[in-house]
């Protein structure tokens, strides 16, 4: 697993990456009430707004840490937003997009690096 | 109501708030919890099924002052040059929600307006006036310069105020004043609890019954603990205040309310009492009896989203056709109803209870529907 300094995940299988948000993310944002996941068959571009994380307090975009097009979206997130809060980094995924440019991932931080990172948050 | 560079003021529960958890933002110049540990959506649940307990210290507590006596109309009129209420009538132990209004009719904020008496009746001293924390310099400016030579302003900043509200709330809190209970919704007295001075009103603005508990600053740690101390309270955060008033259908100052919203745009017509509209001596009273009589361009209705995003402040509000019409002003997820829920503005042919409606979130079009207010039903208690 991957991470980004806005708190997404990437997790690569063969040439698609399932992308979410951390647990850390996860735990800010509060209870998760709505997500908006993108359309399958978008074409998305690595720092680009692709979908939105809704608490009761506030909207928040989700940026695409990868480019690529979208494959799949995570549709049980429409009925069960909580499951980003339960299981941020497994079951509470939001996209599968197939990599346009499988470096992208190679350039984000691994799980030591991104805990440091956290830990200068 | 700006940001501005100044450092953050603290309330005297400061250090009550950090030691509970709570996640601190800068709201209307202070350091405040917008929530605690359990996060927004569980204080509010909370609130609703228990009793949850707010530090509302930011806000503004004063006394309107003026002389009875050498022929001036003493505070109660005097207060009636800048609001639309008839507080002349105004019994003392009795609260009123009013409206600062500007000349033109708009509003400059809401605000609690009352006479706090013991149970015996004595104590009567002016009135005891609770704003809004973001405008209060401003509030008592305008009252200070509309009024000048007829009323004199304390502002109580030694004062702390914590609200109670939720279905437990009066439980808990006659535990400790047991004289309180012979209050109703919007009854106001002076009493003493806790050792202390207290001025109680049976208000809030959640929709639930509870107090509102203005206490001296320095006692404001010890209530806080007691209160707490009783298994049915959790300290609840600006975050899940807002959710909390928002389905109670009760307006926001500086979303729902501003300096060009007119009481009657607002749906507040409530605020404007009778023998006032016949008198039609307040602030602005050409435009609001106009506006009573012919309707108002714009008025604010209550809009369930019946799918998709939640809509918040800003969104635009379209009709059936697609037509652009107005605006929200304040919406967001409805812990208690699970859906969207917005107050915002449309023209009044807009405006009746069923009508559909789109709310635009990120460009999309999303089914709403114009509901009656409040979202959730009140729960105030009218009857001892």
């Amino acid at each position: 697993m991957r991470f980004t300094k806005d708190h997404e995940w990437v997790e690569v299988d063969g040439d698609v990456a399932t992308v979410g948000i951390t647990a850390y993310a996860a735990e800010q944002l509060g209870d998760v009430v709505f997500v908006e996941t993108p359309d399958v068959g978008k074409t998305v571009k690595a720092g680009d707004g692709f979908a939105v994380v809704e608490s009761v307090k506030a909207a928040s975009d989700v940026y695409a840490p990868v480019s690529g097009e979208v494959v799949e979206a995570n549709g049980a997130l429409a009925d069960a937003p909580d499951t980003v809060n339960a299981a941020p980094e497994a079951a509470g995924w939001f996209a599968k997009v197939k990599l346009a440019n499988p470096a992208e991932v190679e350039a984000l931080m691994d799980r030591p690096a991104y805990e440091a990172f956290l830990q200068t948050l | 109501m700006a940001q501005t560079d100044q450092p953050l003021k603290t309330t005297p529960l400061h250090a009550a708030h950090l030691a509970a958890g709570a996640r601190m933002v800068p709201f209307a110049g202070y350091d405040m919890p917008v929530q605690y540990t359990e996060g927004v959506l569980k204080e509010h649940l909370w609130t609703r099924e228990h009793a949850g307990l707010f530090d509302v210290s930011h806000m503004g507590q004063a006394r309107l002052r003026g002389p009875i006596s050498e022929g001036k109309k003493g505070p109660l009129a005097a207060f009636e040059e800048v609001v639309p209420g008839d507080f002349i009538n105004l019994k003392p132990g009795r609260q009123k929600y009013s409206v600062l209004l500007n000349r033109d009719g708009g509003i400059v904020d809401d605000l609690m307006a009352g006479r706090p008496v013991t149970s015996q009746g004595t104590g009567d001293d002016g009135l005891f006036l609770v704003v809004n924390g973001a405008c209060k310099d401003n509030d008592f400016k305008v009252i200070a310069d509309e009024l000048a030579g007829q009323v004199v302003i304390d502002r109580l900043e030694t004062r702390a105020l914590l609200a109670l509200q939720g279905p437990e709330a009066a439980a808990v809190f006659q535990h400790y004043v047991p004289e309180a209970a012979s209050m109703v919704f919007m009854d106001i007295r002076l009493m003493t609890g806790f050792g202390v001075d207290l001025i109680v009103s049976r208000s809030g603005y959640t929709g639930e019954d509870g107090y509102e508990i203005s206490v001296p600053a320095e006692a404001a740690d010890d209530v806080w603990v007691k209160l707490m101390s009783d298994s049915r309270v959790k300290p609840i955060g600006l975050g899940a205040r807002d959710s909390l008033r928002l389905e109670a259908g009760l307006p926001l100052y500086g979303h729902d309310l501003d300096e060009t919203v007119s009481p009657v745009e607002a749906d507040l017509t409530f605020a404007i009492n009778k023998n006032r509209r016949e008198q039609r001596d307040f602030p602005g009273a050409a435009r609001i009896v106009k506006e009573l009589a012919e309707r108002p361009a714009r008025v604010r209705v209550a809009l369930k989203v019946l799918e998709g995003a939640p809509a918040r402040e800003g969104a635009e509000i379209a009709d059936a056709s697609g037509q652009v019409i107005g605006k929200v002003t304040s919406g967001g997820f409805s812990p208690s109803l699970k859906q969207g829920i917005a107050l915002g503005f449309v023209p009044p042919a807009h405006a009746a209870p069923g009508t559909p409606l789109k709310v635009i979130v990120r460009g999309k079009p999303q089914a709403a529907e114009v509901v009656k207010a409040p979202f959730v039903p009140h729960r105030y208690v009218r009857k001892p």
